[in-house]
């Protein structure tokens, strides 16, 4: 869809521009992180808060986020939510980051995704719940999710839902062509070379260049690109060990044209995971409801299986997208916000979540046997949530993003893209991606070191 | 000119021809030509009914950010345009280089700060947040004025004034009249400047109810790529196509005036 391309540019033109103001106010802004930790509130000072006639706002744009907060309105009568969805992603900061500068108008919790959290949470713009007590939680959620939302010692938002990363694949097209599925990335570039061949229209994935894959790929071969040390400095290494083995794989699947030159989320993607022409997808384990409301035509030919590895044997995996619920600093109801956390991403609202198509981060409904053993038709009756749970554990520990991901993944196109589009070594492209990130980050006044 | 119009009207033939179709068929079928079951009357009312018809709730934001925004800039611009042409007051000079440096300026470029400025005065996430910024329109100023110089002989309005009309007679009953050719040109340019206006109601707003048909598309379509989201490919495309009926409907209408206007203005 033409639109969704145009949409993108703008947005990335207005978060270009909003992030120039929020690199301002990060200079004048400094001088209150000392204040911070007065604004905590005992576990009886958030429930005598839910008991008080208040109105919350929550930005966001999960579907689940309707039925959650339906059901917290039941149970706190009092407290009135008023959900807003303010845009999707990019949209989304854009509006959340001015409203930051603009000193008035932001939520009092908010949707965050993980890769954008260290951008909220370092310019100071969110309430570190430690001082609510969210550090007693940590064994609710999954460690790679709990990962995401430490930041420097603190807790900047609880988390909600995860992406661990898994591979989606058409069974039939698999067996049509007499193709075994790949559990190595050597094989998986064995198999999309023997479909292309058998089958010039269909390719083993799509890809044309996706900021969001290339640092999960890179976080699931080992790379550790982004190093943070406190809030200002930052060390950027796109060409480490993982960077390097992934664009090994991923070179000879771009350069012997393997990948379907199709756009992810485009209508055409929509109607190559639907006829087959695009045979699998490694990608976040939320997938499965995407692929059922947008592929139903495709519906029982769909399986699922663990993500190739570098080495056989070797369980190795990545998050890719998911996020949390955040408190802003700006909120003038803090303790009922907190409240209104504990809710959505604690046990009731992990249940409701799920329930209606989310991947959950929380343990406990990842080790129920009833999500275990969930047997999905869409999926021929496969127990899907085995191989997705098993994803979840196998998260490879230590990563973290940039605290100005967001910008960064929208130069993306302009660096990594052009090695997509000229079909070149994807090692420049990530050498024009550092680059470019750096430079940025100078400007706005972090110490940036590269390799 | 062939190629020409091909390439202006086969985007909206893909249009027209893909909100025939169901979700399914979308995404199994080729695009430029119908397929399956004729579903343009089943997209229609489910793109009106969809979400507690948030859609008739859109259109009419729009309509009232196209009457008051792109109308009151219609009348602003050709009440300036017109006192610049035709009155000599100090300082002309200097609102000229103001004028021409405005039109200078992409809406795009302001949009940022002027939300700062809105959101100090508390006027985001209201509908005046979107009419006030679209009221302006420097280049619909510098449309009227350039073309009052020309259409409004001083001479008819020295007689207006020797038989006793005042200034706003004047203009209401001669003047506007003559400058009819150039304020419908300049409704045309705001009208569907406005209709089409993203960024700035973008930015602006942050509650679905508020949001012109543009903005609430968008998030229709951003809907289908977050976990657990709902595709509606083929209400935004009905969306889409429903969209720009009513602006196709007003380009056509107005232009007769515009035609009848400019070709008056030959035979003199």
């Amino acid at each position: 869809m033409k639109n969704n391309h145009r949409f993108r540019r703008v947005a990335t033109a207005a978060l270009a521009a909003s992030l120039m103001i929020g690199g301002l106010a990060a200079c004048s802004g400094s001088g209150t992180t000392a204040n911070a930790g007065a604004e905590g509130a005992s576990a009886a000072d958030i429930a005598k808060a839910l008991d008080t006639e208040t109105t919350l706002t929550v930005w966001g744009w999960a579907p689940q986020l309707e039925p959650i907060v339906e059901a917290f309105e039941a149970k706190y009568p009092k407290v009135h939510v008023n959900l807003e969805n303010v845009g999707t992603g990019n949209a989304h900061y854009t509006k959340l980051q001015n409203a930051v500068k603009a000193g008035s108008g932001a939520p009092d919790v908010a949707q965050i995704e993980y890769n954008a959290l260290p951008q909220f949470a370092l310019s100071d713009s969110l309430v570190n719940l430690k001082d609510f007590g969210a550090e007693e939680l940590k064994d609710n959620y999954t460690a790679s999710t709990w990962g995401s939302v430490n930041l420097n010692g603190g807790v900047y938002a609880l988390p909600q839902d995860s992406g661990p990363m898994a591979m989606f694949y058409r069974a039939d097209v698999f067996e049509k062509h007499g193709i075994s599925i790949p559990t190595t990335w050597d094989e998986y570039v064995e198999a999309g070379k023997k479909l292309h061949a058998a089958d010039p229209k269909a390719y083993i994935t799509s890809d044309t260049g996706d900021a969001g894959f290339t640092t999960s790929m890179i976080w699931q071969a080992g790379g550790k690109p982004y190093t943070l040390d406190g809030s200002t400095k930052v060390a950027v290494d796109l060409q480490d060990e993982g960077a390097r083995k992934w664009t090994g794989t991923w070179n000879q699947l771009l350069k012997n044209d393997l990948l379907s030159p199709v756009t992810s989320w485009s209508d055409e993607w929509y109607k190559g995971l639907s006829d087959g022409s695009i045979a699998t997808l490694i990608i976040g384990a939320w997938m499965p409801a995407n692929l059922e409301s947008g592929a139903a035509s495709a519906s029982g030919q769909w399986r699922v299986a663990p993500m190739p590895t570098y080495e056989k044997g070797a369980a190795a995996t990545a998050e890719n997208g998911g996020g949390g619920d955040a408190v802003l600093k700006q909120s003038k109801n803090k303790a009922a916000a907190y409240g209104f956390l504990q809710f959505a991403n604690g046990p009731e609202g992990s249940k409701i979540h799920a329930a209606s198509g989310g991947f959950p981060s929380t343990t406990a409904d990842l080790q129920s046997e009833a999500f275990l053993n969930a047997e999905n038709a869409y999926f021929g009756g496969q127990k899907i949530n085995e191989v997705l749970v098993q994803a979840s554990k196998d998260v490879v520990p230590g990563w973290s993003y940039l605290p100005f991901q967001t910008y960064a993944n929208s130069i993306y196109s302009d660096t990594v893209g052009q090695a997509y589009g000229s079909k070149g070594d994807l090692n420049d492209g990530l050498k024009a991606w550092q680059d470019a990130t750096a430079k940025y980050g100078q400007q706005q006044g972090f110490t940036v070191t590269t390799k | 000119m062939g190629v020409m119009a091909v390439y202006a009207l086969l985007p909206l033939f893909w249009l027209l021809v893909n909100s025939t179709k169901t979700q399914t068929s979308l995404f199994s079928s080729f695009g430029l030509w119908f397929s399956g079951d004729f579903a343009l009357w089943d997209n229609i009312v489910g793109t009106l009914t969809y979400n507690d018809g948030e859609f008739l709730r859109w259109l009419a934001n729009t309509v009232l950010y196209v009457v008051v925004g792109a109308g009151g800039a219609t009348f602003l611009a050709t009440l300036a345009g017109y006192g610049l042409a035709k009155f000599d007051f100090p300082g002309k000079r200097g609102v000229f280089a103001v004028v021409l440096g405005a039109v200078a300026i992409p809406g795009t470029a302001l949009a940022v700060p002027t939300f700062l400025m809105f959101s100090q005065m508390g006027l985001t996430n209201t509908p005046w947040s979107v009419i006030i910024p679209s009221l302006i329109s420097p280049f619909g100023l510098y449309l009227v004025w350039i073309y009052a110089l020309e259409s409004v002989p001083t001479e008819v309005l020295e007689a207006a004034r020797m038989d006793g009309a005042g200034e706003f007679r004047t203009f209401f009953t001669i003047s506007l009249r003559m400058l009819a050719p150039g304020f419908i040109t300049v409704l045309l340019f705001t009208v569907v400047a406005t209709w089409n206006n993203y960024f700035l109601p973008l930015i602006m707003l942050s509650q679905s109810t508020w949001y012109p048909l543009t903005v609430g598309l968008n998030s229709w379509n951003a809907q289908a790529t977050t976990a657990g989201g709902e595709a509606i490919y083929n209400l935004v495309i009905t969306g889409s196509f429903l969209t720009i009926v009513p602006i196709v409907g007003a380009f056509l209408f107005l232009q007769r005036f515009w035609q009848s206007g400019l070709s008056a203005g030959s035979v003199k």
